[in-house]
Parts: structure tokens; C-alpha cells; sequence
């Protein structure tokens, strides 16, 4: 009797039993889902199991990066569509980024009518539904004018309702060599701006390293690319027909996803960098000027390295949200992971496999990214405490 | 005290526009009244800042006039499409044609009274709920309440009101009542959520935590696409939900997640005193977290709460995909009508002014709603 | 006296929008002198001392140390930060530096002193703070105390000739009060000019050459030490030693 009381009364067999409680009935609840699912697919006649991923898909994607028809298969479909996301996703992260820190910076400047530009746009931007954006933006560049009369911003630059077309390097291997060189340049300056630091640290010695990194960065490739002949050929995009022929082409898809996703994104972003910013306290600043640092020198060695720690764990999930809102594409018509995932569905009538591989492809990309978020915080943390 | 006085804007942001030359400026005192003194302090006080002034003024030059022609001066306010076809500017006589089915779909005409009165009590509970005098008890009551009468007026079927089946509601109504109730059942789902994954029993908290990281991996059109085709293989034969109960169950889970985290982090900011003093007074782990806790942290919780109201009506807006009829659902579709057709930026322009007010007037009350408990909390 | 002063203050001038915080305040300080500003709160001391290194800027009259003008030229202001060096009530140490980064920053990046040779220097005046062995810890890892004698030996890396202390001791709590005051003592008896605001008036009586007294924006007493405390001239002044001489 004493005994069943003392097990009773334990701490540790009361934890136990409520977790076989909970875990039971979760498990409970998740064979009646399983169960009746499986009636329902077989009473439909419906296949289970990934092997349709082998298949041949027999539909065609708008755009991709792979060379991809309707005569491959479903997993080849899938990783076009994954590639896509990540596409735009990248593409609009780095014009979120740029927008959203000179929105931000713009809105702590001591010029009012800059800081009133600033706040109108965070607060118009923030607060109207993102799908309504990117309907919008995508209606605008629709009804821009056919390519007969499209409009040509720039030489060679064509913005018309079948997209933007701009002019690319014909004969891609003649400029292997300046490619190269511009690559190996950037490595040299960013080489030479970590060497020049220590010496700096070590020696004393200052170094005019911001003129020598621009001249190796600009001056290799162009060396490059006279020593090479100056082998200059463009395929400009020509007006032909009812459409273009020649060129690169951003399609309207795309092109309305890419802004409406910077956009609205950098509203966000430009809130984090105030923030980050405002976070540092003033103190800092003064203590930095008081011992003779320059104000660019404060920036850069006292008030970034701080504001970066306040600033990096929310923009990296700024960044997962851009991610995950580039499933809105499947309303315009984007043909990202989502809307391959769901014609997929449609055809082969697969919905469970083809929703849990988009969950499973999209948490891989989350998890990925708040790994790389928490050994960041781990890494900065560590230097402060 | 002469921190206070100087500007909260950082100082480098000021060094870099060439350090004002206020030795050179007459003491602020003697000129602060005159406008043109606040101009040369606030716009003109540097080579760098009086550009960025003149091109802002230049942005303004050529953006504002051309706009208030269009949106004022040239349009046309009640008419037919072929005189807004003749006029130059906005067309805005497609919003006095077609405001019917953008506020309620495709709801009964005549019976367009009801969803108006729903919207009408809904926002008046709203309104009610966002003063801090009226978080009582009596306030649940309230939304009880008026949900019920909202049911009621939206299906009918009693007091001599025709039936009218939920496929046919849209617009506004759909907007409003998703995201409400979204919230409303996520918010409970989200404490039993923040408490699992606080929770000392391993298997609770990976089951949490499983649940949150999954909700917040995966996008919203994901879950909405698992709601509206996944769950009627989910129940048994025979058993149907409705398309718009579906989405509201995905739209909750979804929610439930994102609350969850704000829950917790109301949670870890209770100082840890007050666990132990709960646990030295006795109380149990339910009475501790419902008398002492739980009161607490979710007073510091309501102004991420609002936020996650906020993003959460921004997020009805998907339930489009999935084919309900919101209200960027009716505005998309009062934009195919042929006659009308050239005249789809008036209406995003109307419905995107709708939901602006909306958010931005959330936001505001949820900014001072911080500031207010802010000042609560010093006290 | 103002022949060899090394900081002059000429009928200086401060406003903040409507608030004037410095009228006509005219000061001058000679080499190794030790200076006191006291006065009630919000009597302008603080943003006195601040002008010096133009933390503040003032709007009107002159400011002139070490022979070089204050103006709203970028190389005077940097020519005078470099000679003055500066505590501030919250210490302000950098917290993602360690502490020896703290003290080597300045002189790598603005004297351009190879970092080797300034390591020896800084960790010399770490001892000298009594503070060596917390050289590799992080600024939160130590108490105020010890942040604030690591921020003196910052400022004394940079070899200034002039050290401005802005209330030093006002964030510590009692018991670390006496080994900051200790390590100014020690730098006072080593003849460096110093302009310090502070309320501890033992510290005044014992260690300044000339205690000031200020009152809502202006200088209302200048003396030394023992006629300040014994023999106030002004009524204001008396006010305010007779307010905080009775604790």
C-alpha cells in the first residue's frame, strides 16, 4: 500500500504517466487520420508510395533553369520548381536588403523630409497584404504595351507585357578570360583588404586600401578583357512580329514576384536596421569620438559590430519570410515549388506525397537557415559574455 | 539630462553629413520660431542633407500633381464606363458600380443588409475590446454575443430571415470573421503550445516544439493547400467540412504557432522569483501558471498578440488561392467585368486603402499600447 | 595665468532649442592644474566639460585648447581629441572588445602605434590601474569599479595631456567609489591637467588646485579649495555646500 502510494505520489512516475498520456492519445489521433486516409485513397483508387516521381511529368514549366520538358520526369519537375523559388528568393533578398538599410538609415537621418520618405513607405508598405502587391504589380506590368510599342528605357532595354528584355553577351566563351579576371580581382581586393587590416593592427601603418581593392576589381577584367581583344558582342533583343527575338528575357512573372517581394520585404527589413541601430547606445558614439576616432572609423569598429548582433537574428528570419512568401507566386502564375507541387497533385491525384514533399523541401530550407542563425548568435554571444 | 535634449538620432549619422556648423549659426533660440530657421536646421544644415532635400522636393514636383489629377481633379465619380473611358483620370465610378459584390460577394442582394450589420457589430466589438477600461470578464460575453448574433444574421433561418447557405457569403464579412476567429481559437491552443514547450516532460515538449517549428517552416499556402485537399481524406467516410471551416482550421493552426512563440517569450520574461515564490507558497504547476504566471505574462504578450492579429488579417487575403471569396477575392473578380475591365487599378487602390486602414490603425493602438503598459510597468 | 593656460574658455555659449545651458561662461586652466566643477544638476557643468573635446558643440564665444581653436573644422576637433582624453559616468567601454582591445583601438586606428608595442604600453597601464589580470575578459565581466579604472587606463593609452572626468564615480556603487578615486589621485600626484565634475568634495578638498562652481549655465565661483569650503562668497554657493555637506 505504502508502495503503490510512494509510485503514486512520485514526481517522476506522475511525469511519466502524463507523457504516455499525451503521447498515446497524439498517436491515437494521428492512426485515425492515417487510417481513414488510407480508406479513402484506396476507395478512390488511388496509388501511395513516391514511385511517381520516376515518371514522366508530361507538363511544361513557364521558365526554368535546367533544360526541362514535359517528357521528363516528376522529380526532375520538382527540382526545377525548387529551383525557381530559390531564384527568386535570392534574387529579391539582395534587393530587400539594399532597399530596406537605406529606408532604414534614411528614417534615422537628421534631414525631416528624408525621414518622412522613409516612414511613409515602411508604414504604406507594411500594411497592405502581400498578395494584393504582387496581384497588383503583375496586373501593371501586363497591361504594360505590347512589344510593338513597348517603351525603351535604356538602349537595348525593352519593358513591354511580355516582360522586361534586356540585352545579353553573345558568344559566351570569349569572355571566359574576363570573367575570370574579375573573379580573381575580387578575390585580390578582398585579399588585400584583410591583409592591409592586420597590418594596420600589427604595424600601425595605414594603407590606402579602398583605391587599390576599386582599381584591382575594375582594372583586372578590363585588362583582361583588351588583352583578349576587346571581343565585344551583344544579342540585343530586336523588335519582332508581335514579340522579341534575341536577348534575355525576365518574364513578367517573375519580374512581378522579384519587386513585389523586395518591396514589401524591405519595409521590414528597414524596421531592423533602425532598430539595430537605435540599439547601440549613444554613449558608444561619444566614448569612440572622444578618443579621436574618425566618424567613419566609429561606424565601422564600434557601432556595426554592435548593431550587427541586434540586427542579424531578425533580418535572418526576414529573409525565411521572403522565402516562404515566394509561395504566393502560385497566384500569378510562378512556376515555383508550390505550383509544380500542385499540378503534380492534380495529375496524378498523389496530394498527400506531393503536399509532404513541399512541407518537407520548405522545412529543410527553415531548418537549414535557423541552424546558420543559431550558430551565428552562438559565435557572437560567446564574444560578448 | 543634456542627453535627453540632444536628438535620439545617433551622432555618426550627423558627423557624416559634414558636422553641422553651429558655431556659425546664431543661438537656436533667436530663430527657432521663424519657419525659415527650422528649414536651414532640418533640411539645409549640410551640403549632403540639402541635396537629399532638393531631390525629395524634386520627387514630390513631379509625383504629387500628376497624382492628385488623376486620383481628383480628372476623375470621374459616378458615371458609365464609357464616360470614364472619355475622362483622363481615375475611373471611380467603378467603385460606386461594383462596391455590392467587392463588401459581400456574392450574397443575396437584397439581403445585403445582414453582413453589413454583421461587419457594423463586429467592428463595434472591436472598437469595445480595444479600449483597456473594458478588459473585463463581461468582455467574452460581449463577443459571445455579438458572434452569435453575427451567425445568425450571416446564416439566417430564424427570425423570419431566409437561409443562406456559407457558400455564398464573401467579401468583407469572410476577411473579418477569419481573422477573428483565427486569433480567438489560436490564442487558447497557443498558451497549452507555449507551456508544453516550457515544459519539463521531454516528450510534451518535443511534441510542442515539433508542432511550432513545423507551423513556422513551412509557408501559409502550404498549410491552406493541406486544409482545403488533405483534410476530407483525414475524416471518415461521409464526414464533410466545409471549404470555408477548412481554411479557418489551417489559418488557426498556422496562427497557433506564431502565438505560441510570443506566449513563450511573455513566459521567459516573468522573473524567475516569481516561479519560486509560486512554488514556495505550495500552489501546484496549474495553480501557479493560472494564478501567478499566466496573468502576468500575458499582459505583456497583448501587444504581439495584436501584431499577430495584424499579420494574420493581412493573411486572410491567401484564402483566395484556395478559392474562398474574401475581399482581394471579389475586388479580383469585380475586375473581369468586360465594361469595366480598364479600370482594375481603382479598385486594388479602394481595397488596398480598405486594408491599409485596417492594419495601420492596428498598429498604431498596438504601439501605444506598448507605450501605455510600458508606463504601467515603471510604476 | 592665461599666458600659459592650456584650455580657455572665452564667454562660451550653449543653447539647446530654447534651453540656455552655458551663458557666458569664461574659464582658464592652466597646465597640471587639477580642476573641481560642482554645482546642482542641470547647471551646465557636464555639457561644460563636454565642449572641451566638442562632444557638444557651442554656438558662441571661443574654446581654445593647447593653442589650437575649436571650430567646426574637422582637423582642429580631431587634433584636440587626440590630446584630450575622457571618462564618462557610464564608462562606456566597447562590450564586443576585450578589455586590452578596449585600450589598443585608439591608438592603432588614429596614432597608427604598431599593435605589439601598444599591448606592452596598455597592459603597463593596466597594472598601473591595478586591473592586469582581467586584460582578456569581456567589459561585462567586470564589476563598475574595475569597467571604469579600465576606461581611465583607455584614455591614458592615447598619452593625453589632458583627462576630463565627467561625474566618474556617480554610477558606482560606495564600496568601489574609493579605488577609482584612488587611481585619480595617483594620476593627479603624476601632474597631469585634469577638469573633473564630480560631487565628492574630499576629492576636491584634498587633491584640486581650483574648485568651480556653476549654477544654471554660469560660472558662479572660482576658488581654491580651502577658500571655497571655508569661505564661500556667494550666497548661491553657500546654498549648495550646505546642501550636500549635510550628509
Amino acid at each position: 500500500m505504502t508502495n503503490v502510494a510512494r509510485i503514486l505520489n512520485s514526481a517522476h512516475a506522475r511525469g511519466l504517466f502524463y507523457q504516455g498520456l499525451v503521447l498515446s492519445g497524439a498517436a491515437l489521433i494521428g492512426w485515425y487520420l492515417v487510417s481513414n486516409t488510407l480508406t479513402n485513397l484506396a476507395k478512390r483508387g488511388v496509388a501511395t508510395g513516391f514511385d511517381f516521381l520516376g515518371r514522366e511529368a508530361g507538363f511544361e514549366i513557364g521558365e526554368s533553369l535546367l533544360t526541362y520538358s514535359a517528357a521528363d520526369t516528376y522529380l526532375k519537375a520538382f527540382a526545377v520548381g525548387l529551383l525557381n523559388t530559390l531564384t527568386v528568393s535570392v534574387a529579391a533578398v539582395v534587393l530587400a536588403t539594399v532597399l530596406g538599410v537605406v529606408i532604414g538609415v534614411g528614417r534615422l537621418s537628421s534631414n525631416w523630409m528624408v525621414g518622412r520618405f522613409a516612414a511613409i513607405y515602411v508604414e504604406s508598405v507594411r500594411n497592405v497584404p502581400l498578395l494584393l502587391q504582387l496581384i497588383v504589380w503583375y496586373a501593371v506590368i501586363g497591361r504594360l504595351p505590347s512589344p510593338r510599342t513597348a517603351p525603351e528605357v535604356l538602349p537595348n532595354l525593352f519593358f513591354s507585357n511580355r516582360g522586361i528584355k534586356y540585352p545579353t553577351l553573345a558568344d559566351a566563351g570569349s569572355h571566359a578570360p574576363t570573367l575570370l579576371a574579375l573573379a580573381a580581382g575580387i578575390g585580390a581586393a578582398l585579399w588585400l583588404a584583410r591583409w592591409a587590416r592586420r597590418r594596420r593592427e600589427t604595424t600601425g601603418r595605414p594603407f590606402p586600401t579602398l583605391i587599390t581593392a576599386a582599381a584591382l576589381v575594375l582594372g583586372t577584367p578590363l585588362a583582361a578583357f583588351l588583352l583578349n581583344g576587346v571581343p565585344l558582342h551583344l544579342d540585343v533583343p530586336v523588335r519582332e512580329g508581335f514579340d522579341f527575338a534575341g536577348g534575355g528575357t525576365i518574364t513578367p512573372e517573375f519580374a512581378a514576384l522579384f519587386f513585389g517581394l523586395s518591396i514589401y520585404t524591405a519595409g521590414f527589413i528597414a524596421e531592423i536596421v533602425r532598430s539595430g541601430i537605435l540599439a547601440v547606445p549613444h554613449g558608444q558614439t561619444e566614448a569612440g569620438l572622444a578618443l579621436g576616432l574618425k566618424p567613419g572609423q566609429v561606424l565601422r569598429l564600434i557601432i556595426l559590430p554592435q548593431a550587427l548582433r541586434v540586427i542579424v537574428p531578425p533580418l535572418t528570419s526576414q529573409y525565411l519570410n521572403l522565402t516562404k512568401n515566394s509561395s504566393l507566386a502560385v497566384a500569378i502564375g510562378y512556376p515555383d515549388l508550390i505550383s509544380v507541387s500542385n499540378t503534380s497533385a492534380n495529375q496524378t491525384g498523389q496530394v498527400v506525397e506531393a503536399v509532404a514533399l513541399m512541407m518537407a523541401v520548405y522545412l529543410v530550407i527553415s531548418l537549414a537557415i535557423s541552424t546558420y542563425m543559431n550558430w551565428y548568435n552562438r559565435k557572437l554571444s560567446l564574444v560578448t559574455r | 539630462m543634456s542627453k535627453e535634449l540632444t536628438s535620439r538620432r545617433p551622432a555618426w549619422a550627423a558627423s557624416f553629413e559634414e558636422e553641422p556648423s553651429q558655431a556659425m549659426v546664431p543661438p537656436p533660440a533667436l530663430t527657432a520660431l521663424k519657419p525659415f530657421g527650422w528649414a536651414r536646421n532640418n533640411l539645409f544644415n549640410s551640403r549632403l542633407n540639402t541635396a537629399l532635400t532638393l531631390s525629395c522636393l524634386a520627387i514630390l514636383w513631379f509625383a504629387v500633381p500628376p497624382m492628385l489629377q488623376w486620383a481628383l481633379l480628372d476623375a470621374t465619380w459616378t458615371g458609365t464606363p464609357e464616360e470614364c473611358r472619355a475622362a483622363e483620370g481615375a475611373c471611380w465610378s467603378i467603385i460606386a458600380a461594383k462596391h455590392r459584390p467587392i463588401f459581400f460577394g456574392t450574397y443575396p442582394y437584397e439581403e445585403q443588409w445582414r453582413p453589413l450589420l454583421a461587419c457594423a457589430l463586429f467592428l463595434v466589438a472591436l472598437g469595445v475590446s480595444a479600449m483597456r477600461a473594458c478588459w473585463r470578464p463581461w468582455l467574452v460575453g460581449v463577443w459571445f454575443g455579438c458572434l452569435t448574433a453575427m451567425g445568425a444574421l450571416m446564416w439566417g433561418g430564424v427570425f423570419g430571415m431566409t437561409y443562406v447557405a456559407n457558400d455564398r457569403w464573401g467579401g468583407l464579412p469572410i476577411t473579418l470573421m477569419l481573422s477573428v476567429f483565427a486569433i480567438a481559437l489560436a490564442f487558447p491552443l497557443s498558451v497549452v503550445l507555449a507551456l508544453g514547450r516550457q515544459s519539463g516532460l521531454p516528450a510534451i515538449r518535443a511534441l510542442c516544439v515539433g508542432f511550432i517549428e513545423l507551423m513556422r517552416g513551412v509557408p501559409l499556402v502550404s498549410v491552406l493547400f493541406m486544409a482545403s485537399v488533405m483534410f476530407p481524406l483525414f475524416l471518415p467516410e461521409g464526414v464533410t467540412v466545409d471549404k470555408l471551416l477548412r481554411a479557418l482550421a489551417g489559418l488557426t493552426l498556422f496562427t497557433a504557432a506564431y502565438l505560441a512563440e510570443a506566449v513563450r517569450g511573455g513566459l521567459q520574461a516573468i522573473p524567475k522569483g516569481q516561479y519560486e515564490a509560486a512554488d514556495a507558497l505550495g500552489l501546484g504547476y496549474w495553480q501557479k501558471m493560472m494564478l501567478i504566471i499566466l496573468p502576468q505574462a500575458l499582459r505583456i504578450v497583448i501587444p504581439p498578440i495584436v501584431n499577430q492579429f495584424i499579420s494574420c488579417f493581412k493573411d486572410t487575403s491567401l484564402v483566395t488561392i484556395v478559392g474562398l471569396y474574401d475581399l482581394l477575392t471579389a475586388a479580383n473578380i469585380a475586375t473581369t467585368d468586360p465594361e469595366w475591365r480598364p479600370f482594375f487599378g481603382e479598385v486594388y487602390v479602394f481595397v488596398g486603402l480598405i486594408f491599409w486602414g485596417f492594419c495601420y490603425s492596428m498598429s498604431r493602438y498596438s504601439q501605444w499600447l506598448e507605450r501605455e503598459s510600458n508606463k504601467f510597468n515603471r510604476r | 595665468m592665461t599666458e600659459n593656460a592650456i584650455i580657455e574658455l572665452q564667454r562660451v555659449g550653449k543653447w539647446y532649442g530654447h534651453y540656455h545651458a552655458l551663458r557666458d561662461v569664461s574659464l582658464s586652466i592652466g597646465k597640471g592644474e587639477k580642476v573641481v566643477v560642482c554645482g546642482p544638476s542641470g547647471s551646465g557643468k557636464s555639457t561644460m566639460i563636454r565642449c572641451i573635446n566638442r562632444l557638444e558643440a557651442h554656438q558662441s564665444g571661443n574654446i581654445i585648447v593647447n593653442g589650437t581653436e575649436l571650430t567646426d573644422d574637422v582637423k582642429s576637433v580631431e587634433t584636440i581629441r587626440k590630446q584630450v582624453g575622457m571618462v564618462f559616468q557610464n564608462f562606456n567601454l566597447f562590450p564586443h572588445l576585450t578589455v586590452l582591445q578596449n585600450l589598443t583601438l585608439a591608438p592603432i586606428w588614429v596614432r597608427g602605434t604598431a599593435k605589439a608595442e601598444i599591448e606592452e604600453v596598455a597592459l603597463s597601464y593596466l597594472d598601473r590601474v591595478r586591473i592586469r589580470d582581467q586584460a582578456y575578459k569581456f567589459p561585462g565581466q567586470l564589476s563598475g569599479g574595475q569597467q571604469q579604472r579600465v576606461a581611465i587606463a583607455r584614455a591614458l593609452c592615447m598619452r593625453p595631456q589632458i583627462m576630463l572626468f565627467d561625474e566618474p564615480t556617480s554610477a558606482l556603487d560606495p564600496e568601489m567609489v574609493k579605488e577609482v578615486l584612488d587611481v585619480m589621485i595617483e594620476l593627479a600626484e603624476e601632474g597631469m591637467t585634469m577638469v573633473c565634475v564630480t560631487h565628492e568634495m574630499g576629492f576636491a578638498k584634498s587633491v584640486a588646485d581650483t574648485v568651480v562652481f556653476m549654477a544654471e549655465g554660469s560660472i558662479i565661483e572660482v576658488a581654491p579649495p580651502a577658500e571655497f569650503f571655508g569661505n564661500p562668497r556667494s550666497e548661491r554657493t553657500r546654498q549648495f555646500l550646505g546642501q550636500i555637506l549635510e550628509h
